[in-house]
């Protein structure tokens, strides 16, 4: 960057060679990332995944992305009066352990780099809930110049939460919902993140100008 | 007649299976309790299972390298490591496990060898909350250690012998003959520790949930967090075999085995429901005064 800003490069032109450069990782960094595109997982057959369904939706572990103001809505389910913990919901702090990832209203262009970070750290089988009117169709920032309008144009999201704000029991119904459409079997968002990888890629890329990390990052 | 080798393997593997439920049904069971405290129902009692299950289900896992593996593999040996070596059940030929004479210093190498391979593999992990969870997990194992160590090594002065089978066999004949009365200090630095050992409220600043993610096992997903899981449970109810065995007379029967136990990590949740958390520096400095006090009067007392 200094150097760039010494000959006299515009704010612009040195956007455009970062954008231009390619992420080379130092070897010893190597096993911590990786850049290879994500892969279909098929699902087992009859039974054998009707039971892992059921254990996946009475297990919800929940990575709560709390940057829009819907995040406010998530924190009322741990207290007394809502007890998410009875249906079998919790929150957890790491992405690696989660597999509901919970965006918690608008989503700026800045957070979403950080979005498909998270969501790509997530192991398959993934969940996405949209949670408030922002994420499905842009809300009270429709016309806003750093939101994302849709946010299932960037991940795949399974069940919307419309409202703004959504209070917790609709959440808890929220909730519900995905448990029903995993056990359904419908809930395979992160092979279909898989399978259009490169429609997801061509998204992201063109709303976030500064892509300065891998591909896909797990 | 002496079981052969065989059966001795089976006897081993129906105890860990028991065991395993054991704690599962403990761990739950004290979560509801500690809800209830809180005003809230609670998880279901099956709701560790399910988790095991769906953590295993995962499709797909990320290893960082061959440490990033073995830890919880560590961790898992630790866990059964010390139920193997401690009777859970007195002058049980199917549940008396594989004691033999000195076993006290092997368990307590066992409790310390799985948290140093976790140590070592969430290290591979890279990820920097797994490393500050690391060494804090080991600057406090390191404090409640010496209690602990030093009431093991108060019964061994006062018994003669540091072979679990043997300390369980003096204290039977009565309440007064175990060792809660015998060596009341040694008692006391024990459960202390065990507090620690179990790292719920205050101790539990190791995995310090949404301050550091959750300490060492950030990185670790799907079948590594199955086998974590699993050990949490075997572990925690080798542990309280261990001080059962050690303190409050063994168990010569299931019934005396679940009523001890149970009251014992009640103690846990009693005092983790109302205390808030220490930092790392305030466990340690507390470790290493009263409780390490009550272990030396322990010592003191035995030798004399």
């Amino acid at each position: 960057m200094s150097d760039a800003t010494n000959t006299g490069a515009t704010a612009r032109e040195v956007i455009e060679q970062i954008d231009r450069a390619r992420i080379e990782l130092p070897e010893l960094d190597r096993k911590y990332f990786c850049d290879e595109a994500p892969k279909v997982v098929e699902p087992y057959r009859g039974i054998v995944e009707k039971f892992l369904n059921w254990a996946r939706s009475e297990s919800l572990w929940i990575l709560g992305f709390g940057t829009g103001c819907g995040a406010i809505e998530l924190r009322p389910l741990m207290t007394a009066r809502y007890d998410m913990y009875r249906y079998g919901i919790q929150p957890r702090p790491t992405p690696r352990q989660s597999s509901v990832f919970i965006i918690g209203g608008y989503a700026s262009v800045k957070t979403m780099k950080r979005i498909v970070r998270s969501y790509e750290q997530m192991q398959n089988p993934k969940f996405v809930m949209g949670l408030g009117s922002c994420t499905v169709n842009g809300g009270m920032y429709w016309d806003s110049y750093n939101t994302v309008n849709r946010l299932d144009h960037y991940i795949p999201v399974d069940v919307y939460v419309a409202g703004c704000m959504p209070r917790p029991e609709s959440l808890l119904a929220g909730f519900m919902q995905l448990k029903l459409r995993i056990r359904e079997g419908r809930a395979e968002g992160a092979n279909e993140y898989a399978r259009n990888f490169d429609w997801y890629k061509a998204n992201q890329k063109q709303i976030i100008k500064d892509w300065n990390m891998p591909d896909y990052n797990w | 007649m002496e079981p052969t080798l065989i059966a001795r393997i089976g006897f081993a593997a129906l105890t860990l299976f028991i065991m395993f439920n054991y704690g599962i049904i403990l761990t739950a069971s004290m979560a509801r309790i500690r809800a209830r405290v809180q005003g809230r129902i609670g998880i279901r009692m099956w709701q560790p299972y399910i988790d095991i299950i769906k953590n295993n289900a995962k499709r797909t896992t990320i290893s960082h390298g061959l440490m990033f593996y073995l830890g919880p593999v560590f961790r898992l040996a630790g866990g059964i490591g010390t139920l193997m070596f401690v009777p859970v059940i007195y002058d049980s030929v199917v549940f008396g496990n594989f004691s033999f004479a000195g076993d006290a210093l092997l368990v307590m190498y066992f409790i310390f060898f799985g948290q140093l391979g976790m140590a070592l593999g969430a290290g591979d992990g890279g990820h920097p909350y797994s490393a500050i969870g690391v060494s804090r997990g080991l600057a406090q194992m390191t404090a409640f250690e010496v209690p602990f160590a030093l009431a093991v090594i108060a019964l061994g002065a006062q018994h003669g012998t540091l072979s679990i089978t043997e300390l369980v066999a003096v204290q039977q004949g009565g309440i007064l003959s175990w060792n809660l009365f015998a060596n009341p200090f040694a008692t006391f630095a024990a459960i202390i520790a065990f507090l620690g050992m179990s790292m719920h409220n205050p101790f539990s600043v190791v995995i310090a949930p949404q301050e550091i993610p959750i300490g060492p096992p950030t990185e670790y997903q799907g079948a590594y967090m199955g086998m974590l899981q699993t050990n949490r449970a075997i572990f925690n109810a080798a542990k309280l075999v261990l001080y059962v065995n050690l303190f409050f007379g063994g168990a010569t029967g299931f019934i005396a085995l679940i009523v001890k136990t149970f009251v014992l990590y009640f103690v846990n949740v009693f005092v983790g429901v109302s205390f808030p958390r220490f930092r790392t520096e305030q466990s340690i400095r507390f470790f290493l005064g009263i409780p390490a006090l009550l272990g030396l009067i322990g010592v003191l007392i035995a030798a004399l």
